[in-house]
């Protein structure tokens, strides 16, 4: 795992590197879609952080995305934060809610796990239903222009939305990497793949998987908030079981316990969504296809494949 | 030192029950540091139930076992580790999906990070599985898999060593190489070994207690054991 540091290092700056010329050379449009890609990819590592690498199957990671959102979007309406604190707000208060979530749902494993996640994060969903007055409901609400500078940019235009995107990408990508090369790393993985033995080798599976989980929080706060601050708007479709299945489906597509697979799945999805929907009204159903396919063709997802087939050292 | 030192393992009634079964039955134990104590007794005798109270992976209906004596009845597995009972599984218990490094850094830094990679692989060597680093462990042999776990056991630098069957399914030629390797442990390392190879126990042991039906049959030296009548009858079938 430690070994191949070259390698594996420049790959990923190298992505980066590509990542990070694009606005010069793809359209405003695309460039904006992009950025979006990216956040959606953070939500997604840190989905991968508990479901690829830990073996937590959730099903309620919309709570935390929308946690984040919320967090960072509620002091912006109500008391008029800037872009840096509400984003700080927001990752906090994707980590803490995950960290009460774990307290409670930890105390299950496998598909109790998923069940008791699920019903949280539609709990959560009806909160904000309920607390409409406040939240603005399913209605949702735009976050204002001046929540919406950092540093004296505005992050409703092209270019620093762009660059603000790519740096929380960047951020969490190589957070991600060097936690999986780093010792605890290796026991999140040991809890995947045999947590008794981890427990007779004297780690605690309750702690590691609850700090893997918080872990995960703090990037999908940071992908809730940084939807609301670079997109500009807050709603309560983002706490639905689409946004929990969103990053699954990602992760998936792009192979769990991959760093780079995340953001593989969520730019292909993206991209398989969009050339689907101008072709045909029924764009579910193309998606649907395609995850059929890759479960009876690659179950382990594109990058899981190639690992498995060439590239033994991609982590 | 003290005039007087605490046996490092001391069970006093120890009971477990599973429904109306009685795995383990009033067992009083003591098991001295430094020794290789075998734990022997036909199959169902309730030697795998009474080394997993030991190490915690099951509690207790009644009894206490003592650590050194430090009371440690009610103590979580992972903690009991972290005082130094190791255990190693009967049934090859590794990360198959893990390199045979991770598997053994594993075990390494659960004792702290520091100079992870050298403390692997002298792990490692220890048992001969040096070259082998980054083979998948689940694709070792059999008897390469008994030995990684071993590895892992050894790496948590125990007080106490469990061994469950560790022979199981051993060439005779690795059998030859795995008892020089428990014979080097001690006395640094106190070893509790449950075996079947009534060869590799009167070898190894120092001392040997008997098991049937969940009781204490007979503990004594191995010449003892080997004199005693009901364990003749009940068990070596002499």
């Amino acid at each position: 795992m430690r070994r191949n540091g070259l390698r594996v290092w420049a790959l990923h700056l190298a992505l980066l590197a590509v990542l990070a010329s694009a606005q010069f050379w793809l359209s405003p449009y695309l460039a904006t879609n992009l950025a979006r890609i990216m956040v959606l990819a953070v939500f997604a590592m840190g989905y991968n952080l508990a479901f690829g690498y830990t073996g937590l199957l959730s099903l309620g990671h919309a709570l935390l995305l929308a946690a984040g959102m919320y967090a960072a979007g509620l002091p912006a309406l109500l008391w008029g934060w800037s872009a840096g604190p509400a984003f700080i707000a927001g990752l906090a208060g994707g980590g803490l809610v995950a960290a009460v979530l774990g307290l409670l749902a930890l105390r299950t494993a496998g598909v109790s796990f998923m069940i008791v996640t699920l019903m949280f994060a539609q709990a959560g969903f009806l909160t904000l239903l309920y607390f409409a007055p406040v939240t603005r409901g399913n209605d949702g609400f735009a976050v204002a222009a001046a929540s919406r500078s950092f540093l004296g940019f505005d992050l409703s235009t092209d270019t620093p939305r762009f660059l603000a995107a790519f740096a929380i990408f960047a951020t969490g990508l190589l957070v991600s990497l060097a936690l999986m090369r780093s010792p605890f790393g290796r026991t999140m993985i040991a809890m995947r793949e045999n947590e008794e033995r981890s427990r007779m080798l004297g780690y605690n599976p309750f702690t590691v998987k609850l700090a893997a989980l918080t872990l995960s929080g703090l990037y999908a706060g940071a992908a809730g908030a940084a939807y609301a601050l670079l997109f500009g708007y807050v709603g309560a479709s983002f706490a639905t079981i689409q946004y929990s299945i969103l990053p699954m489906l990602y992760v998936l597509m792009g192979g769990a316990g991959t760093t780079l697979g995340p953001f593989l799945g969520a730019l292909l999805m993206f991209a398989l969504v969009e050339a689907a929907t101008g072709l045909t009204t029924a764009h579910q159903f193309i998606i649907g296809a395609a995850l059929v396919a890759l479960v009876l063709f690659a179950p382990k997802g594109i990058l899981g494949t190639v690992r498995e087939r060439w590239a033994k050292w991609l982590p | 030192m003290a005039a007087v030192m605490a046996p490092l393992i001391e069970t006093r009634g120890l009971t477990l029950h599973y429904g109306g079964l009685k795995a383990v039955d009033g067992v009083d134990f003591t098991l001295e540091a430094g020794e290789i104590h075998a734990l022997i007794g036909p199959n169902g005798a309730g030697k795998t139930s009474f080394v997993s109270l030991l190490s915690g992976r099951r509690l207790p209906q009644s009894g206490r076992i003592l650590l050194a004596g430090e009371d440690i009845t009610r103590l979580p597995a992972q903690l009991r580790v972290r005082k130094g009972i190791a255990y190693t599984f009967q049934i090859t218990s590794i990360f198959p999906r893990l390199s045979v490094f991770d598997n053994v850094a594993l075990a390494v830094q659960a004792q702290g990070t520091r100079d992870l990679e050298n403390r692997t692989r002298a792990a490692l060597a220890r048992v001969g599985l040096d070259g082998l680093e980054e083979q998948e462990a689940g694709t070792l042999s059999y008897g390469h898999q008994r030995l990684l776990e071993l590895a892992m056991g050894l790496a948590l630098k125990p007080r106490l060593l469990i061994l469950d069957e560790p022979t199981q399914g051993l060439a005779a030629s690795e059998i030859e190489g795995f008892k020089a390797l428990v014979r080097s442990l001690v006395p640094e390392t106190t070893v509790l070994l449950i075996e079947h190879n009534m060869e590799v126990v009167m070898d190894l042991a120092s001392r040997i207690t008997v098991l049937t039906f969940g009781r204490v049959l007979a503990s004594g030296t191995p010449a003892a054991i080997r004199a005693n009548p009901a364990v003749q009858e009940a068990y070596l079938g002499a």
